[in-house]
């Protein structure tokens, strides 16, 4: 595949993201700070959240697998993946963090245990994405392109 | 924005390079022309993520930025290099320490704009932030136009220092300097190499003489350390809270160096802290977040307080009078000089808890407590505590509560106390440790501990730290005070006591007190993360009354799991740190709160913080030596003076008591279940 489709590949495939709200505006800020200097930027961003995301997943996961569950704990961790994650722009994990602290302040177990499962579903998906978004990215420039800037008119 | 940048860029390079070559004045009108770019940022956030797109974002914005992902290390940095930084951003929930606790101590120690960050936006968080004196409050996800704008918050807080200069009466100086500063100050931050020697230079010279230096870019800053601190309080209270003008208290405190301006603005800071604890009762929280700031300088004191309390638990026959010794000639024996003055302080402290258990808040409990000197622990409770519970510092949470009562009362002078004494007093009511004033409870004193300093809440002191709500509620802790050794114990560590000292303001001693305030807080946020605090809390209400008792029996109980609270005792640290060797106090513990930590502190600290809860806050020491020292006599120095007679403590507890009331409600803050402020009388 040449380059120019390429290019149009990912443009359209960002665009989906972002109509189907996996990423946010965020995500346009962390690729505009991408530049010559940094050119590896996003991606070593994004592999950072999904490093600290399982960290997190692992740790909700333990939390609320306890007989007596510690929901300052499961808050606590649920405001960090819900701060990382809307820090990368990953907009439904971040809503699916607020739907869980609120579930926690309300110390529903039952509820908790769902919205993890939503939490850690909507992760994995939009991971997903982001590695094919970051795979087509890769593929661009090394067919010797650039990474085009996304105009969503944000 | 790509286009701007690149043209600072290459502004920035070449003056850079103009900046090593030539004139320093030159270099520093260059880099005047750059600022904000080369504004030195400090970001600390325990979000990897975060961390690195914040980084990003700065140096896109052409800041310099140092990123931090844990709290102590970023503060060590501070502390290691003073005035390497314009601004720091952090974030507000970190695990080793919270995030409000840092801004405090920055606050005090460094005086340098913070601004907080947040996913969580709810307005009590950012009000939290408002309180404990943060200059800003951004929102995750932090957007890089949200940064851009950050230098204005360093060119605000110097244009300010300079109005206190004004304002402090060397009207022609500042006037002078004012122009060079504002000069000064954007080429300071943007020229970090030039400012940064200048600065060096000015550091070692004389501070006047640096005024005079026109290219000096930025006023040198002072850090009030605790000692110095209690000599400011001591000075005010001689010449009454009224009538102490900069200029007079700068001839008074005679330290070389030390400029009027330096006064005035410390002047400021202070009287807000009393304002605070006089007028604030609406705004829980207000009074020690804005305080506590400034308490952190003064944490010195804090570890006076320890000999206060440690006094208080050796008469209340909870402490070997062996250990007594030993933790007075380790611990307290800091402050050497001050004993005489802090002392007076903590006893006012002290006896203000005592005198009016009933009174409560500020209701002229300050009288009392400033006449009377000796205060005992029998004697600073007076009324609702039983000479037997403040012997026996059993009661834990009943005489707590009393004690804490009292010590509420005080207002202000508790709150310096409180600190130590809330802390101790905290672990009888805990877990009843203190009952047999077993030392060997010492664990279970230290969890109390922990909260106790929140809970005596220092009246004054505390209200700004999330933790140190507690101890401004601790009135109580004014029990220790009573007995006159437990005074000394914070007099002598008046440097220590950065941000405690503070509200006492009446002697060093008491300054010490307040930066237990300070830290308490660390405390509190140690205690918050142990969760374990929670139960406390509620003791704490009861406490009032008993902080001085449970002082000393945390002193007494340094063995117990200092992780929690010895960070907070801490403070006091320098002795502790030794006392705890002998004591086999589990160290691990003590670590957070060393600030006047010296060396031994640090020691300390370190293999305190294994307990994990350790607060960075070294301001604390002194409380935490007291804490952990608790057997150990903390002071030799000894409180006979602790309250002299023309202390101006009168005001200043009347101040402090009314905090008290305010300060109460404010503990909300903690976020401790359990913690509920109805005990005191607001």
């Amino acid at each position: 595949m040449e380059v120019g489709q390429m290019q149009r590949r990912l443009v359209d495939y960002t665009k989906t993201l972002f109509m189907e709200g996996f990423l946010d505006a965020q995500f346009l800020q962390l690729q505009q700070l991408q530049d010559e200097n940094n050119p590896d930027f996003v991606v070593e961003v994004v592999s950072l959240f999904f490093d600290d995301s399982e960290k997190l997943l692992n740790n909700l996961s333990m939390a609320l697998d306890q007989p007596n569950v510690d929901f300052k704990k499961v808050d606590a961790h649920v405001h960090q993946l819900k701060g990382s994650s809307s820090s990368i722009g990953a907009q439904r994990v971040k809503n699916a963090c607020i739907a869980f602290r609120n579930f926690c302040e309300e110390q529903n177990i039952d509820a908790t245990l769902r919205c993890l499962q939503q939490v850690k579903h909507e992760y994995y998906l939009v991971k997903n994405k982001l590695e094919t978004l970051l795979r087509l990215e890769q593929q661009i420039v090394a067919a010797g392109g650039s990474i085009p800037m996304i105009d969503m008119g944000f | 924005m790509n286009s701007s940048i690149g043209k600072a860029y290459m502004s920035t390079a070449s003056s850079s390079a103009g900046r090593k070559a030539g004139d320093a004045a030159a270099a520093a009108a260059a880099a005047a022309d750059q600022f904000p770019a080369g504004l030195r940022v400090l970001v600390v956030d325990d979000d990897p993520t975060c961390l690195m797109i914040l980084e990003k974002m700065l140096r896109t914005c052409l800041y310099e930025v140092t990123k931090c992902n844990r709290a102590e290390t970023a503060l060590s940095m501070l502390r290691e290099n003073k005035n390497g930084f314009d601004v720091v951003i952090s974030d507000v929930h970190m695990p080793d320490m919270d995030g409000f606790k840092l801004l405090e101590h920055i606050g005090l120690e460094m005086d340098l704009p913070v601004i907080m960050m947040s996913a969580d936006d709810g307005k009590h968080v950012v009000m939290k932030g408002v309180t404990h004196g943060a200059c800003d409050y951004l929102i995750k996800p932090v957007r890089i136009e949200a940064l851009k704008n950050i230098w204005q918050h360093v060119v605000r807080k110097r244009k300010n220092e300079w109005k206190d200069f004004e304002q402090s009466g060397s009207v022609e100086e500042g006037d002078r300097q004012l122009k060079q500063s504002e000069d000064a100050d954007y080429s300071s931050s943007a020229n970090e190499g030039n400012w940064k020697s200048s600065k060096r230079r000015k550091d070692d010279e004389d501070e006047t003489d640096e005024r005079d230096d026109t290219s000096s870019l930025k006023k040198p800053r002072v850090v009030w350390s605790v000692e110095l601190h209690q000599q400011f309080v001591a000075a005010v209270n001689q010449l009454g809270i009224d009538k102490a003008v900069p200029k007079k208290i700068l001839e008074l405190m005679n330290v070389p160096g030390l400029t009027r301006e330096n006064v005035a603005s410390h002047l400021q800071k202070y009287r807000l802290y009393l304002r605070r604890l006089s007028g604030v009762s609406q705004h829980p929280g207000n009074l020690n977040n804005s305080f506590m700031s400034p308490q952190e300088a003064t944490f010195g004191p804090l570890s006076s307080l320890s000999g206060l309390d440690l006094q208080t638990l050796a008469a209340t026959g909870q402490l070997p009078a062996q250990s007594l010794v030993t933790l007075q000639s380790s611990g307290l024996g800091r402050p050497t000089g001050k004993s005489g003055i802090p002392m007076p302080l903590i006893d006012q402290r002290n006896i203000f808890s005592f005198e009016n258990p009933k009174l409560r808040f500020g209701e002229g409990q300050q009288q009392h407590v400033n006449n009377n000197k000796q205060m005992n622990l029998l004697h600073g409770i007076p009324t609702t505590m039983e000479p037997k519970q403040l012997a026996g510092l059993h009661h834990g949470a009943q005489s707590m509560g009393n004690m804490n009562m009292q010590v509420a009362s005080h207002g202000s002078q508790s709150s310096q106390n409180n600190p130590l004494l809330m802390q101790m007093a905290q672990p009888q009511a805990r877990g009843q440790m203190l009952n047999d004033s077993s030392l060997g409870h010492a664990p279970r004193l230290l969890s109390p501990m922990g909260q106790p300093m929140l809970s005596n809440g220092i009246a004054a002191n505390v209200p700004t730290r999330n933790g140190i709500q507690e101890n401004i509620r601790a009135p109580s802790y004014n029990p220790v005070p009573q007995t006159s050794s437990m005074l000394n114990f914070p007099m002598n560590h008046a440097s220590e006591l950065p941000g405690n000292s503070y509200p006492l303001g009446s002697t060093p001693g008491i300054s010490s007190l307040t930066p237990k305030v300070a830290f308490r807080e660390d405390v509190n946020s140690d205690i918050k993360g142990s969760v374990g605090f929670l139960p406390s809390y509620d003791i704490f209400n009861d406490l009032d009354h008993h902080k001085p008792q449970n002082w000393e029996l945390q002193n007494v109980g340094m063995t117990f799991d200092a992780s929690q609270h010895s960070n907070s005792l801490q403070g006091n640290l320098n002795h502790a740190q030794s006392v705890l060797v002998q004591q086999g106090f589990s160290s691990g513990q003590m670590n957070g709160q060393n600030r006047s930590a010296t060396v031994v502190s640090k020691t300390m600290f370190s293999s305190g913080d294994s307990t994990g809860h350790v607060n960075a806050q070294n301001g604390n020491q002194p409380l935490n030596s007291l804490l952990v020292d608790g057997t150990v006599r903390v002071k030799s120095e000894t409180p006979t003076n602790l309250y002299p007679d023309d202390f101006g403590q009168e005001d200043l507890m009347s101040a402090l008591l009314k905090q008290q009331d305010v300060i109460a409600p404010a503990e909300h803050e903690f976020d401790f279940d359990g913690y509920s402020l109805d005990n005191i009388p607001v």
